[in-house]
């Protein structure tokens, strides 16, 4: 897999999220999305950012495009300091919530992209990488 | 500070997101639209997310609760113009928006909250005849 290109943006506030969306929502054209593709991105990544804002307590988001043979996609990695999960399995089922949302966030951007995967450990942040093909 | 505005026709306040929606002007708008409400007696409310693209779990719950909110103030809301792609992502993310009235457009929107205001009336009026 190559990665054309990466830019990494700070995830510390309300704004910085609306920043990641319009970025993504970019990239997504870049790499000539459909319009519903394009919406499942950005709406996966407004999910997590907000997690990455809530509760990591602030961290970042490294947006890339990417290519493996003749796809383009665009990856999205984000990483906080926070207190991490300590049952994924658990934080992953719909309804799962340790506060103020719907328990959609996590399962719910597994289902709207191609690849997912989450490493976090309690005390050693969480990193969130997704993925959608064109 | 940026505010979504929220204009009075008759007993309804109609309300056009058109920027991309941060999470405090979500909450913002929560707490105007049921102020309100209650200042002027409005029967229901209309917003339109047409400008919208994209509606992730906190907006979804954000419209939500302003029509869990203003039901309880005696006002209908309704939601028009989702944006087909828009909706396809709310359900593939698992916010169906139950108690959410949805309509295609602002016409139809409109034609609802009236056929609920005159049915409601209607209601009263049976009652008072009683």
């Amino acid at each position: 897999m190559k990665i054309i290109s990466s830019e990494t943006y700070p995830l510390r506030s309300e704004i910085d999220i609306v920043n990641l969306r319009q970025a993504t929502r970019s990239a997504c054209n870049l790499c000539k999305f459909s319009l519903v593709d394009q919406t499942k991105l950005v709406t996966a990544a407004s999910e997590l950012a907000r997690n990455t804002v809530v509760y990591g307590g602030g961290g970042s988001a490294r947006l890339e495009q990417i290519s493996e043979g003749i796809r383009t996609g665009v990856r999205l990695i984000f990483e906080d300091q926070g207190p991490g999960i300590s049952d994924i399995e658990r934080a992953m089922g719909d309804g799962y919530t340790s506060g103020k949302g719907l328990g959609l966030g996590l399962g719910g951007s597994r289902r709207l992209v191609n690849e997912f995967d989450i490493q976090s450990a309690p005390g050693k942040g969480t990193t969130v990488t997704i993925a959608r093909w064109k | 500070m940026e505010k979504i505005p929220i204009l009075r026709m008759g007993r309804f306040l109609l309300v056009t997101i058109q920027v991309d929606l941060h999470d405090r002007l979500a909450m913002q708008l929560q707490e105007d639209l049921t102020n309100a409400i209650t200042k002027y007696n409005a029967r229901g409310v209309l917003i339109d997310i047409s400008s919208l693209e994209m509606v992730d779990s906190f907006i979804g719950r954000m419209l939500a609760n302003i029509a869990g909110m203003s039901r309880i103030l005696d006002a209908q809301t309704v939601v028009v113009g989702m944006q087909p792609a828009v909706a396809i992502t709310l359900v593939e993310l698992g916010m169906s928006l139950p108690g959410v009235r949805m309509a295609l457009n602002v016409e139809r929107g409109m034609q609802l909250l009236q056929q609920s205001l005159a049915s409601s009336e209607g209601a009263l009026l049976d009652e008072n005849h009683q």
